[in-house]
């Protein structure tokens, strides 16, 4: 900003270092931009060149695969309802695992978020050690722990659950202890002075305060759990993507039971989230008033 | 509560009280009780407790042990007595032919040395094992009659394993297995096998000093060349695949804030007037955010065929709805005064745009497109190993042959690098550029309270 205690200088002074100012942003934004743009053109080459099918060729059959598999659900709608209360169990049990791997995440994510937080800590010499235990409980993807898990323990959810689970405390533990921080630490003080325990602390003292923030978070984290599980069923951990991937295998004739998941997986996803995302807003503006 | 009302009585007064405690304590108790309930039925819906029998200790066992060490596989072809020296008895580790390392001596009779008094000796006939502590394992194949073992007097214990076709003996020092058509010696060492360069490679088993003095005489190029093309890991492929992977993430995101971001103005109750477009827009959002990224991945590669640019426009579908649904709700709570402001200055409506909503909207937009580019590295992880690109592929393909273990380490802690990485970037970035708007600071703050939408 302008040098305030300096003598002012005459208008045109200010006016031609100001024009030369936004020019000379100009210019740096102009360069990011070219830049910006230059890197989307090479990227998208470069993943053109190196895909099966090319882009040009494959945007106008886009809609060739869903035409196919809905047609052939439309000519077979009757047997519709029949599949989905088929397909009801799997779909149980992909939700199966988000709930209990969402739960054991934020059981797991609150201890790490307390463990990594000042003045919360009970050893707060380890709080790094705690730290880069969600740092790199986060950056594994799912698939890896899972699919390492499902040769040791065979397909099925509990792979899943786990691997999820590891994840899901991590993201939570980071998103949790940027809670805690914003949390006041005087009930943590006042009862620490009448000789509360740690567990006593934090669950009396912490836990009240960030309650409503760290709800609101396992929410959303149910939202994107869901849609994980689903996906690690793709590569073998049971539930409904297990089911959409056999299905698919089975190709044409068999396109009525994919529509049936696609419909399954759709409406479940929508509706968790409409309901997750009502119940967030209603804890935040709760919380608000 | 009701406390101001002025005739209650402090009777009345008590008993509230211990109502209004009675209900917490019950929400207290009851709801981890509610949890708890479920896990229990989650343990048996999913079978926990036959997950035992389920594990197989031979797989957790060579999972754990072949990741960080490897063995070298001393063969004997029975038919012709043949011996050659393979790391991890894969033709791309194979010592050339009348070569060994210094442990195994070749000849007539074949001595491989497995340390600590342990021997075996591939003899023109007999395969002998020299255990100490215990004696002379001798074992002959047959054609015909099969292996036939002599074992010193006593019990067999339970670290051999004779059949009528097949010895096999374990020992801390090794392996060796018999059968009648070949004899085979594991010699286990720690490590990660041949991992700058194969055996064809002349810098193998160089040190890192005269390496160092190689290349600082001309050879840097070709020292370069044996590592990047080196056949057991293939760090040319690795390296594309991670390249590939972050391409995904990177053409994904932002192409579905570029995309998103005009869609997100027709998606808005202040700048789009016209009622159905606006609803249309937004149950557009929401269609394309609840078919999954899964569902988009299988479409498109059934259009697009399998590689890096299927999962690139998967992950930019199922984004577009997200990022439409986060910009208009930050449009819809943009300030008007400022774009008012703007107006007054005679600006046309693109300038308007431009300068009076832009400059609000443009931490929560930058914010989020580094959020996202951040998890979908992840994504592009996962949605590789479906759609056949990128390190999820190598790492599926890895997993599925179910002996490269080493290999298997090796990329899951490629994986975690890159994610920890793209995080601490996209944090890196996301400061600098939302601090460097002067004055900004509590900014982002402020909006990610207002949305919880933050994805970590």
């Amino acid at each position: 900003m302008a040098d305030l205690s300096a003598a002012p200088g005459s208008v045109s002074e200010i006016r031609d270092s100001y024009v030369e100012l936004t020019q000379r942003r100009r210019v740096y934004g102009g360069i990011l931009l070219v830049l910006f743009v230059a890197l989307m053109a090479a990227g998208f080459r470069t993943a053109d060149n190196r895909n099966a099918g090319s882009f040009s060729d494959g945007f106008n059959r886009i809609f060739d695969y869903p035409t196919e598999v809905l047609g052939e659900a439309w000519e077979k709608v009757g047997l519709l309802p029949g599949h989905i209360l088929h397909f009801l169990p799997a779909l149980i049990e992909t939700i199966n695992i988000a709930a209990a791997s969402t739960l054991i995440g934020v059981v797991a994510g609150t201890f790490l978020a307390l463990l990594s937080t000042r003045g919360m800590a009970l050893w707060p010499r380890l709080i790094p050690l705690f730290r880069r235990i969600s740092d790199v409980f986060r950056a594994i993807p799912e698939i890896v722990i899972a699919l390492v898990l499902i040769f040791l323990l065979g397909g099925g959810p509990v792979p899943a659950m786990i691997a999820i689970a590891i994840h899901t405390a991590g993201a939570l533990g980071k998103l949790f202890s940027e809670v805690n921080e914003n949390a006041s630490l005087k009930p943590v003080e006042g009862l620490h002075s009448v000789g509360a325990s740690w567990a006593q602390r934090m669950l009396l003292g912490v836990i009240p305060q960030v309650g409503p923030n760290y709800v609101s978070y396992a929410l959303l984290r149910f939202e994107i759990n869901i849609r994980a599980s689903a996906i690690l069923g793709f590569v073998g951990a049971g539930g409904i993507g297990y089911e959409l991937r056999n299905s698919m295998a089975w190709g044409q004739g068999r396109y009525d039971e994919a529509a049936a998941i696609f419909l399954l997986l759709f409406f479940t996803i929508v509706v968790v989230d409409q309901i997750s995302g009502h119940l967030r807003d209603r804890l935040t503006h709760g919380a608000r008033t | 509560m009701t406390v101001l009302s002025t005739n209650t009585g402090l009777e009345e007064l008590k008993q509230e009280a211990e109502l209004l405690f009675q209900r917490k304590r019950l929400f207290n108790f009851g709801l981890p009780a509610l949890v708890v309930l479920y896990l229990t039925y989650v343990f048996f819906a999913f079978d926990v407790p036959g997950l035992w029998s389920k594990l197989s200790p031979d797989n957790a066992y060579t999972l754990v042990s072949d990741s960080y060490s490897y063995k070298t596989h001393v063969t004997r072809d029975n038919r012709d007595a043949s011996v050659s020296v393979a790391i991890e008895g894969e033709r791309k580790g194979a010592y050339p032919e009348g070569e060994a390392p210094s442990w195994v001596t070749l000849g007539e009779t074949t001595v491989i040395d497995l340390e600590n008094g342990h021997v075996v000796r591939f003899g023109p006939e007999t395969i002998e094992y020299d255990v100490p502590g215990y004696g002379l394992i001798r074992a002959t194949p047959d054609r015909r009659r099969g292996v036939q073992a002599e074992l010193p007097a006593g019990e067999v214990p339970d670290w051999i394993n004779v059949s009528k076709n097949r010895l096999a003996v374990t020992t801390e020092a090794g392996r060796l297995t018999v059968t009648r058509s070949r004899s085979e010696v594991f010699r286990y060492f720690m490590g990660w096998e041949l991992f700058f360069f194969t055996l064809d490679s002349p810098y193998h088993g160089m040190g890192v000093g005269e390496l160092a003095s190689r290349a600082a005489t001309g050879e840097a190029a070709a020292i370069f060349n044996d590592f990047w093309t080196n056949k057991m890991w293939r760090h040319q492929d690795v390296a594309w695949a991670i390249l590939e992977t972050l391409l995904m993430a990177f053409l994904g995101t932002l192409g579905a804030g570029l995309i998103a971001l005009p869609l997100a103005f027709l998606a808005t109750r202040n700048f789009m007037p016209i009622r159905t477009l606006r609803f249309t827009m937004r149950r557009l959002f929401d269609f394309v955010r609840g078919v999954d990224a899964l569902i988009w991945t299988v479409v498109l590669s059934r259009a697009f065929g399998p590689g890096p640019l299927t999962g690139a426009l998967a992950i930019l579908v199922t984004d577009t709805g997200t990022f439409g649904k986060i910009f208009s709700e930050a449009l819809e709570n943009v300030d008007q005064k400022q774009i008012e402001g703007v107006q007054s200055t005679g600006a046309r409506p693109i300038q308007r745009y431009r300068f009076g909503v832009i400059p609000q909207i443009t931490p929560v937009l930058l914010s989020q497109l580094l959020y996202f580019l951040e998890s979908n590295t992840r994504s592009a992880t996962i949605i590789g190993a479906i759609t056949g690109g990128g390190i999820g592929l190598l790492l599926t393909q890895a997993i599925i042959t179910q002996k490269d273990w080493e290999e298997v380490a090796y990329y899951i802690v490629l994986i975690i690098l890159m994610v920890m990485l793209m995080d601490w970037f996209s944090g890196w970035l996301r400061r600098r550029l939302i601090k460097g708007d002067e004055g900004k600071k509590k900014k982002p703050k402020g909006t990610s309270k207002a949305k919880p939408f933050v994805l970590p």
